[in-house]
């Protein structure tokens, strides 16, 4: 756990606007720089770039996100994490309105997303609660084989998911008159909600909370012998990425215009973690960086394959292979890739302090874990 | 087991800060504790000796919860705590150090003090970040006062030295108010020096403090103990007085004089 970013010793003063000012001096310069670059992407953009390149990079990478928190602070890889989204995306669609009328209740849009993030949310701290007992492998297991019940679950009922078609027509409210599902709307809108989410991550990691969690990731044992109740900080983590998921599940039925069981059948359950391990499970940037990767192989690489005289079917090759090379020559991810060469290039680099670990130590495999208590000899 | 004569600590109701009745422990067909019967007063310090594998480790882990005991009852202040999680003991006021440290190695020596100091206090979901006037980042440093720590306060974990690792061992353990303290060996591997400096620190811990020290050094349990519990084959061997045990002929066929089997 090398996370000294909480730092209870900084002598930062302790009245209020100081220490926002301190918060603000604390965000490093490359952030200032995307920042800047990605609110001004749409006017050197067309609609489709905007829309189907970042827009929906933002909302995989909120998801991502939400997994990424659990993986890389958490110790906790959760495949449940598109499915969470789903009961989000599903609930806006039940709540609000749809093309399904029989079946929407129709109520105010804020209803609809509050209700989904609820929802969401709920769902994920059930499966957490089921979840939290088991570790490493048996976590994914179980996460897997909730996020597949769901799956099939959705499939078969009509009366509420409405089965095989699910809702059509779900679309995000014309809130100040703007239809948001346009590119540029949405462009923001997505920008805005993956930000919020990649700083609400940052503080979250930095607070008291996050280092206790991470605590637990690394020590279960020792922090239960410090008064800490392991099971409580885990499923307090997974009500937090149910938020953050729940967020982008919303995000990806307004930008589809519709969900039905296949948006979270197996592919794409997997694909959020292909997408975390790919940018870096141990920062929060990485979930973006990977989502961001995933979108232009999906997008482009049909191109390219059909170029090659091979079928645009095989773009699933491609980001396999990619996966297997990211993991065998970085676990860390591309994150990790330029932590390791970016300082080649640029002497100062500020390297990555994020939610730093040891190197070499996987996610879901706590070394202070022992079944049944252990001993200490 | 004959009960312990009144003496000091009686008077808070007749409350034993740590009873077990009968407790056991199997680990497939081994018995590593066989009806273990304990008592120890309020304030009290109690050694236990015994040789490697006696089951003192494990006693431990019973007592804290770290893995529940096969049969009998842990009481701690009269509350019966046996089906307690870890956590729940500790903020009752129990608290215990590892025989192999288990410290946040990428954490400063504050940041695991903290952490320690957090664990028994309210606003462990805190999201607020301390400053540094913050009651608890004050608690933090006076244990690290408290354990000689202060000169590496804001280094990492694994910088320290073997030494020092064992001491954050015990600030880790006097976070909070604790009541009964468990020691695993806090002074196996030290230095004539640091062991000293462990000695000064067990002997300045506040009187109403009471610990259980493991020691496999009779001298250093001599000196820090009240009372001496010795272990055999998971099971209970003596008790009595360091002078008693020093004594005992029995104690010396088997532990002082025979060494460890
Ligand atoms: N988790 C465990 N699983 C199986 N056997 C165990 C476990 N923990 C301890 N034992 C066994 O129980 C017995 C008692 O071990 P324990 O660690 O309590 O001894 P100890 O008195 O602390 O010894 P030492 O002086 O070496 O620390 C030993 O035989 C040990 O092998
Ligand atoms: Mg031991």
């Amino acid at each position: 756990m090398a996370q000294s970013d909480m730092n209870t010793s900084d002598t930062t003063r302790p009245d209020r606007s100081a220490r926002l000012g301190g918060l603000i001096r604390q965000i490093p310069t490359r952030v200032w720089v995307v920042g800047f670059f990605l609110l001004l992407v749409p006017s050197f953009t067309g609609g489709f770039v905007q829309y189907q390149i970042f827009g929906w990079a933002f909302v995989l990478g909120l998801i991502a996100l939400s997994l990424m928190f659990l993986g890389g602070y958490g110790g906790m890889v959760s495949l449940v994490q598109m499915t969470v989204a789903a009961v989000a995306g599903y609930s806006v669609a039940i709540f609000g309105t749809s093309g399904v009328s029989e079946i929407s209740m129709g109520w105010p849009w804020y209803v609809a997303v509050i209700m989904a993030i609820v929802m969401g949310t709920l769902f994920c701290v059930a499966t957490g609660a089921l979840a939290v007992r088991t570790e490493g492998i048996y976590t994914i297991m179980i996460t897997l084989a909730i996020a597949s019940a769901f799956f099939y679950f959705t499939r078969q009922n009509y009366t509420v998911f409405n089965g095989f078609t699910g809702f059509n027509r779900v679309l995000p409210p014309p809130v100040f008159g703007i239809d948001w599902r346009a590119p540029t709307p949405f462009y923001y809108l997505s920008l805005f909600c993956a930000a919020a989410g990649y700083f609400a991550v940052l503080y979250v990691s930095r607070s008291p909370f996050g280092l206790v969690l991470q605590g637990v990731r690394d020590n279960p044992r020792r922090m239960a012998a410090l008064g800490y109740s392991v099971n409580a900080h885990r499923i307090a983590a997974y009500a937090f990425s149910g938020v953050l998921a729940s967020i982008g599940g919303i995000l990806l039925v307004w930008s589809n215009g519709q969900i039905s069981p296949g948006t979270a059948s197996i592919g794409p359950v997997i694909d959020i973690l292909v997408i975390a391990v790919i940018g870096g499970i141990n920062r929060p940037i990485g979930a973006f960086i990977g989502a961001l990767v995933y979108v232009l192989l999906r997008t482009y690489s049909l191109d390219f394959l059909e170029a090659l005289n091979l079928s645009g079917e095989r773009f699933k090759l491609l980001v396999g292979l990619g996966f297997l090379i990211i993991v065998y020559w970085s676990p860390d991810g591309i994150c990790g890739l330029w932590e390791r060469f970016g300082p080649k290039l640029k002497p100062r680099s500020a390297r990555g302090r994020e939610p730093g670990r040891e190197p070499g130590r996987e996610p879901g495999r706590e070394p202070g874990r022992e079944p049944e208590g252990g001993n200490d000899a | 087991m004959m009960l312990d004569p009144p003496q000091k600590g009686d008077e808070i109701g007749n409350e034993y800060a740590l009873e077990l009745k009968g407790v056991s422990k199997q680990f497939g067909a081994l018995n590593a504790l066989s009806d273990i019967n304990i008592r120890i007063k309020p304030g009290e310090r109690r050694a236990v000796l015994g040789s490697n594998g006696a089951g003192k480790t494990t006693l431990f882990n019973c007592i804290t919860g770290d893995f529940p005991p096969s049969a009998g009852k842990v009481l701690f202040f009269g509350e019966d705590v046996t089906e307690f999680p870890a956590h729940e003991r500790i903020r009752r006021g129990l608290r215990r150090t590892y025989q192999i440290s288990l410290l946040f190695n990428g954490l400063s020596v504050h940041d695991n003090v903290y952490l320690a100091c957090r664990g028994v206090s309210r606003g462990r979901f805190s999201l607020r970040r301390p400053h540094p006037g913050d009651a608890l980042v004050q608690a933090a440093d006076g244990l690290i006062a408290i354990a000689n720590l202060e000169n590496v306060r804001d280094v990492m974990v694994s910088d320290l030295s073997y030494g020092q690792q064992r001491q954050l061992e015990i600030a880790l353990a006097l976070a909070g108010a604790p009541r009964l303290v468990l020691l695993d060996e806090p002074a196996a591997g030290l230095s004539p020096s640091e062991r000293k400096e462990l000695i000064s620190i067990l002997n300045r811990l506040p009187e109403h403090m009471g610990y259980v020290i493991i020691e496999h050094d009779m001298d250093v349990a001599l000196r820090v103990a009240d009372r001496v519990t010795m272990m055999h084959n998971g099971r209970i061997f003596k008790e009595g007085t360091p002078q008693e045990i020093e004594n005992d002929p029995e104690v010396q066929a088997l532990y002082l004089g025979g060494g460890h089997e």
